[in-house]
């Protein structure tokens, strides 16, 4: 991990137990997140884009989910020997969230700077008069108009666009080293969505925030991101800066989402995800080898051993056969 | 708000009034004349026919409920046939101890469920959440005549820690109060228990708890207010069943509340103190539904903003 | 809930309800609580209708030599101040008990039902008629209103039906009322109508059968509570008369033995609880069987 590293994953792994055995729902993902920069995270439903957010958070519900990873360094502490207690002063102080529902994220009966300046209650201890001073600023950052008329304001009484960069501010407001925005878009409208996406970007350049952004969204990645996991059935199947991961997408997967994307000239509601075949496997009944076999339109009969997750370039990796040179793959089919 | 009160007051009133029209017809479709029945073998033909005309019996039913309807909106339910006395005043006599019973009762049944429904919902499917569970479940289906029977043979019969029955002070309210209070716990166990699960299922419970709030913190702070709004509603809805509960509390304990006022009234046949009683108890029920409302818009900001828009 | 196919307007009765049927049965014996509460109310009923051949006692024989002995080999739960053996009298109790739990219940169940949907369907003046009497119902506390209705009427069975029945029936056309509102949108009622089937059929075919589930469950709590009701009418004297007795009269009469016997109070006052009890347990296994979104 380098000095601009402000979050490197190694070999995270989340584990739930239902009624029917233990089910992985996140396999040995390792990825780093610089100082400053916007990561994207992206796959569709299922694909355990969120139970990572969750995971990090150490917000995975308990007592079934079973969070567990070599090591996740946050500007150098590891949170993975961090117990409940310790990663309670680290969520909202160090880690924030903002999640994708902004109507239902925020308690319809408390008011909204009540519920911005909590973190700072939390985590800082200040009194009313200060939360409610530093809040007010915060909606002044994240461009509310009128804030001050806003902080008694209840959720209810605000449109959606609001409500997101009411929670932005909460998210913001102790200062954190690294947000993760969970489809934090998703739910708004059109406009309001470039606008959201707009503010985000903004702050990171501002306020130098690291972010982690989850979508399902393509057409996002390439306006937000610098880097990029693509992720699949709860493992990263495709890892590389943006420009690369658009110029030579490298996984089958990948290709699939990319060709998926409508043109330009359509709207961007209609950017659904994929006309690939098929549908995310369940995670309980996985597919022998590669896990996107079953639905690849270029599935060998070496797919039936699960590829790795291997470097193509300085910035670039891809969990396919396809992108092992020749050798490689006659090593691996020696016995 | 203001608007949206008197609005509600303003619904009641047809409701208060429709209750006074069944009760008179109620009260008075009696087979039999209820002088005659209460007082054949005490009195002359001439006294009774005395009293009826006192009481304006011979005049059409039409009359009689108007006059009857007139004189309770002033206040004025009519004279006790047995004690001779003006109802009101024997109800306004007998309310305090009645009131003071219900309210006794109310904080006994929340003070015993509403932390026994937070606790159950907190430690769901804990053997805690069950033994409460079962016992909330044991507490509605006793009959309340029962399990004042069993209260004052156990603590004061046979352990002598409190007085049977009366009322002399605040010793006498304990028992009947618990007696009263436990029946109605058991429902507001259950309903805290279901409404806060309810909540803590919600998505901004999970923003609470991405803030670093800890466990109790988001319970307090953010799940108990949303959950305790239906169990507040539900507290002045209780007047209903509470009234109902203190007319067999009084009678066991020998209370002299309004309850008693109602059973000794059917038992002695006193027709315009039975009917005076009812209507005031239930005069007080929508007294306590207009509560109900208000506490709910008052407590709920999304309510209140919709009440503003309708108003 | 069920759905229905438009052409089942011929015959409701579609394959579906078999399963139906079959499911709710499977789910409502899993309960444990539930068939534990469905056996004790079999064996309870068993015993009220063979009392007679069950108990070697005469339920109205006086023996004034054997007052309020304590439970014993020959009298399981004592006896009462006649001398008369408590449980053979709790078990003929049983019947008045039962009975004052099922009619009433049923009254107020065809009234509510009716009142419920015709409101619900019908809307508008209907509708505004019905629910304000409801509330007027509601409003009054459930026990005066019977007290005054036994003080007009006069204590006897049949009138505790009535009393009973006039206090239960809103609240079952409130939540009829409910179904019936959210059914007359449902396809299968909007095509019934467009096809000219008349708004009686339409209530009496359509929205009847598919309420029947949630009247079941409604049949089963409105039991114990009219139990409740009949012996706190009994208990303070304007309920069922002597000789006869209920449970409700048992304990009244028994309170004023409860220094020297406080078996014969407190055995009837614990019939009316396990009965209660037995029958809250089955309601709510058929709650959660036949529609689990009703489930509080």
């Amino acid at each position: 991990m380098t000095q601009d590293t402000i979050l490197s994953v190694r070999g995270l792994c989340t584990d739930f137990s239902g009624g029917r055995g233990d089910v992985r729902v996140l396999d040995e993902l390792s990825f780093d997140v610089g100082r400053g920069r916007i990561v994207g995270l992206v796959g569709e439903s299922g694909s355990g884009k969120s139970m990572t957010a969750l995971s990090l958070m150490g917000l995975v519900p308990q007592p079934q989910g079973r969070v567990s990873a070599r090591s996740i360094l946050l500007d150098g502490k590891d949170l993975s020997k961090l117990g409940p207690a310790g990663m309670r002063e680290i969520r909202g102080r160090d880690i924030a969230m903002v999640f994708q529902e902004p109507m239902t994220s925020l308690n319809p009966v408390r008011k909204v700077w009540e519920q911005v300046g909590e973190p700072l209650a939390i985590h800082q201890g200040l009194g009313r008069r200060a939360i409610r001073a530093r809040v007010l600023e915060m909606f002044e950052l994240v461009g509310i108009p009128e804030p001050k008329t806003r902080l008694d304001a209840y959720p209810h009484q605000l449109s959606g666009g609001l409500r997101q960069r009411a929670m932005i501010a909460m998210g913001l407001i102790c200062e954190p080293k690294l947000l993760i925005a969970d489809e934090p878009t998703t739910a708004l409208d059109v406009t309001t969505q470039a606008q959201i996406l707009r503010l985000m970007r903004d702050l990171r350049d501002r306020v130098g925030t690291s972010i982690i952004m989850i979508t399902h969204d393509l057409g996002i990645i390439a306006e937000m991101c610098d880097e990029v996991n693509v992720m699949y059935a709860g493992q990263i199947v495709e890892q590389a800066d943006v420009f690369e991961l658009f110029e030579r997408p490298a996984h089958p997967y990948t290709r699939g989402l990319l060709a998926s994307i409508p043109r330009a000239t359509e709207p961007r509601v209609s950017r659904r995800m994929p006309s690939i075949p098929g549908m995310v496997p369940n995670l309980a009944k996985l597919p022998e080898g590669c896990r996107f076999g079953p639905r690849c339109g270029e599935a060998m009969p070496i797919c039936q051993r699960a590829p790795e997750l291997k470097p193509l370039g300085p910035t670039h990796a891809s969990r396919c056969w396809l992108n092992c040179p020749q050798e490689a793959l006659s090593q691996g089919d020696a016995p | 708000m203001l608007m949206f009160t008197l609005r509600r007051i303003l619904v009641s009133i047809p409701v208060l009034i429709g209750i006074t029209i069944i009760l008179f017809l109620m009260m008075n479709v009696v087979p039999g004349d209820p002088i005659e029945l209460m007082m054949r073998e005490h009195a002359s033909p001439d006294v009774i026919a005395r009293v009826r005309a006192q009481m304006h019996l011979d005049d059409p039913m039409v009359v009689r409920y108007f006059r009857f309807l007139w004189n309770a909106l002033q206040g004025d339910l009519g004279v006790s046939i047995k004690l001779n006395r003006p109802v009101t005043d024997l109800i306004l006599k007998a309310f305090p101890n009645t009131l003071s019973l219900a309210v006794c009762a109310a904080l006994v049944s929340w003070i015993i469920g509403i932390p026994a429904g937070i606790l159950s919902a907190v430690r769901r499917d804990s053997l805690l959440d069950r033994f409460f569970m079962g016992f909330s479940l044991l507490g509605v289906s006793m009959p309340i005549f029962w399990s004042a029977l069993l209260f004052q043979y156990i603590f004061a019969m046979k352990l002598k820690l409190l007085p049977v029955s009366g009322f002399y002070g605040w010793k006498y309210m304990i028992l009947p109060a618990i007696v009263l209070g436990w029946s109605s716990a058991g429902v507001i166990a259950r309903l805290t228990r279901s409404s806060l699960l309810e909540v803590m299922r919600l998505d901004f419970i999970r923003t609470a708890r991405a803030k670093g709030l800890r466990e109790t913190g988001v319970i307090t702070r953010h799940a108990l207010k949303n959950a305790l709004i239906p169990v507040v509603t539900i507290m002045a809805i209780q007047v209903a069943s509470l009234l109902s509960g203190a007319v067999i509390t009084e009678a066991i304990f020998s209370i002299p509340g309004v309850g008693r006022i109602t059973v000794s009234a059917i038992s002695s046949r006193d027709m315009p103190l039975l009917q005076g009683a009812v209507l005031f108890a239930t005069a007080l029920v929508i007294l306590g539904n207009l509560v109900a409302d208000i506490l709910y818009s008052i407590l709920d900001p999304r309510i209140r903003a919709q009440m503003r828009k309708e108003a | 809930m069920m759905t229905r196919s438009v052409d089942s307007a011929a015959t409701p009765e579609t394959p579906d309800e078999a399963s139906f049927l079959r499911d709710t049965v499977r789910a409502f014996r899993r309960n444990r609580m539930a068939m534990a509460g469905l056996i004790f109310i079999l064996l309870l009923v068993f015993c009220a209708v063979f009392v007679p051949w069950i108990s070697p006692h005469d339920p109205y024989r006086v023996a004034l030599d054997e007052q309020l002995l304590p439970p014993s080999t020959t009298y399981w739960l004592g006896t009462d101040n006649f001398g008369r053996d408590v449980l053979t009298r709790i078990l003929y109790g049983a019947r008045i008990s039962l009975v004052v739990g099922i009619v009433p219940s049923l009254i107020s169940l065809l009234i509510g039902t009716i009142m419920g949907i015709l409101s619900g369907y019908l809307g508008g003046k209907t509708d505004f008629v019905v629910m304000r009497l409801a509330d007027m119902m509601i409003a009054f506390p459930s026990l005066l209103l019977a007290m005054v209705v036994m003080y007009t009427l006069g204590a006897n069975l049949l009138n505790i039906f009535l009393a009973l029945a006039l206090v239960g029936w809103a609240s079952v056309a409130r939540v009829v009322r409910a179904q019936t509102l959210a059914l007359r949108e449902k396809e299968f009622v909007e095509a019934a109508h467009a096809n000219g089937t008349s708004r009686g059929r339409i209530m009496f075919d359509h929205i009847f059968p598919n309420v029947v589930p949630t009247l079941i469950v409604l049949f089963s709590l409105s039991i114990p509570e009219a139990i409740m009701w009949e012996s706190s009418l009994s208990f303070l004297g304007v309920g069922v008369q002597p000789p006869a007795a209920s449970w409700g009269l048992l304990v009244a009469k028994g309170k004023e033995y409860m220094f020297q016997n406080p078996s014969v109070a407190i055995s009837p006052g614990v019939a009316i609880l396990l009965a209660v009890l037995a029958f809250n347990f089955i309601g709510d296994g058929l709650r959660d069987a036949l529609d689990p979104s009703m489930k509080d």
